[in-house]
């Protein structure tokens, strides 16, 4: 999983019916650089530090599917990261 | 999955097994400013309703076969959706 910035949030009508009513957020990646638009499982709101699952098998046991176009969802919101030297 | 632009078709009448009736759009990604980024691909048109010009979510890697039914096909980036909006407070 990544660690993530929410910077905002995509709205789309016409998809895929798998994101029929799923909310969509871009997420800047902290280590990886660049952003991914995720599906949001956390509620997770412009501003936070998220998880990010960006790999499609943890993403279908989520959503309880056998298949779908789906690979990258928020997960997480962050509290706080600890990394002792 | 990322943003990117559709700037153009691909018509190809040899294809392999599994991309028969598979509509081919040419996709330039973007950043989240919608500033390209990186080099064209070519995407599966998963909602069969995009076309040049438009914004779209495109996604990658296996996770774009499983966009298209039957599932299974060679493919490597899909169109998931048309963007109406990209809202970065």
């Amino acid at each position: 999983m990544k660690l993530a910035r929410v910077t905002g949030t995509v709205v789309s009508s016409i998809n895929h019916p798998f994101f029929d009513g799923q909310r969509l957020l871009i997420c800047d990646l902290e280590e990886a650089g660049g952003y991914l638009i995720a599906v949001d499982v956390v509620d997770a709101g412009v501003g936070d530090r998220v998880l990010v699952l960006d790999e499609g098998n943890g993403a279908r046991q989520i959503f309880e599917i056998d298949s779908g176009p789906i690979r990258s969802v928020v997960v997480g919101i962050v509290d706080d990261v600890h990394e002792p030297a | 999955m990322q943003l990117g632009r559709v700037t153009g078709t691909v018509v190809a009448s040899v294809k392999a097994n599994g991309l028969e009736g598979v509509k081919l759009l040419v996709v330039q990604p973007l950043d989240e400013h919608r500033e390209p980024d990186g080099r064209a691909v070519v995407a599966a048109d998963a909602v069969r309703m995009a076309g040049p010009g438009e914004l779209v979510y495109v996604v990658a890697a296996r996770e774009a076969a499983e966009a298209l039914d039957p599932a299974f096909v060679p493919v490597d980036h899909a169109i998931v959706g048309i963007v109406d909006e990209v809202d970065l407070p």
